[in-house]
């Protein structure tokens, strides 16, 4: 068998026109120039930052202040060979592999009210993607109170076995959509499974995807 | 009359956002609130008065993610 060489990484140039082609110049724009922050890299935020990256968003900031862990590989982006590895750093480098020019911004920090309000002033569009539901309500009061002017797309309800189809995304407010069957709590039951949580993930960047090409319907 | 995720209640006049939460079974730490389009602030809820026609959203969270 023939060894196997790893392929030399296609210039920014050549891999802007594979967009291009696949999108659209005028929309390619658009996702190129975008910013968007992913708060918590777990099942939700891992998955959310590959879309993200992998459709060419060009800035991606992300935030977690945990460590990739042998039970989180059951539902989010890690390998085997990067447990014990920062989030942060392990998804940079996921995302390195598969789009090398997106620029990555990360801080491995827990998101406080505190430090929210400098945390996250760069970027248009927030992603909430955090495990607990303290958490996630702590996020989007504090988003919502400091930026009014940014996108928010949060989730809730997303853990188990049940009906793929109950996920949606539905607009809160003007710039709030939350995603999620909105009750299937991951403490009970079942808990947080692949499948489910890609669904949601999944929505989630899809709305984060429809804003920025100047879509604002659920 | 106000409304709390489209459905109508009635409330007291003077009654405060505080103490129509308190009457539910929200956990305090879950929930975000946003009045007319607005979110209030945590620390805002005892001094909210709600007014007739107010349009509440309580949107209650669970953990998983």
């Amino acid at each position: 068998m023939v060894g196997l060489q790893a392929h030399p990484v296609p210039s920014r140039e050549v891999m802007r026109e594979a967009l291009n082609i696949r999108h659209g110049e005028d929309l390619q724009n658009k996702i190129s120039a975008a910013r968007v922050a992913v708060c918590g890299l777990g099942g939700l935020g891992s998955n959310i930052a590959i879309a993200l990256a992998r459709a060419g968003v060009g800035h991606l900031h992300l935030i977690d202040f945990d460590r990739v862990d042998l039970t989180n590989l059951n539902r989010q982006q890690y390998a085997v060979g990067q447990l014990g590895q920062y989030k942060t750093d392990a998804l940079r480098e996921t995302l390195s592999l598969v789009s090398p020019y997106c620029d990555v911004t990360c801080d491995t920090i827990q998101v406080t009210k505190e430090n929210l309000p400098d945390l996250l002033k760069t970027e248009d569009y927030i992603c909430e993607a955090f495990d607990r539901a303290e958490a996630k309500a702590m996020l989007v009061s504090g988003v919502l109170e400091h930026f009014p002017e940014k996108y928010l797309v949060a989730a809730s309800g997303l853990a188990g076995l049940g009906s793929a189809n109950t996920i949606q995304t539905r607009r809160v407010s003007k710039r709030f959509y939350l995603c999620g069957d909105g009750t299937s709590d991951s403490s009970v039951g079942l808990g947080l499974v692949a499948s489910r949580v890609l669904v949601c993930a999944a929505h989630e960047a899809n709305m984060i995807l429809r804003l920025i090409a100047g879509e604002t319907e659920p | 009359m106000i409304q709390v995720n489209g459905t109508p209640v009635a409330i007291a006049a003077g009654k405060t956002l505080q103490q129509y939460l308190d009457t539910t079974d929200y956990v305090p730490t879950r929930i975000a609130v946003e009045r007319n389009g607005e979110i209030v602030p945590k620390r805002l809820y005892g001094e909210t008065v709600l007014q007739d026609n107010d349009v509440i959203e309580v949107v209650s969270f669970v953990g998983g993610g």
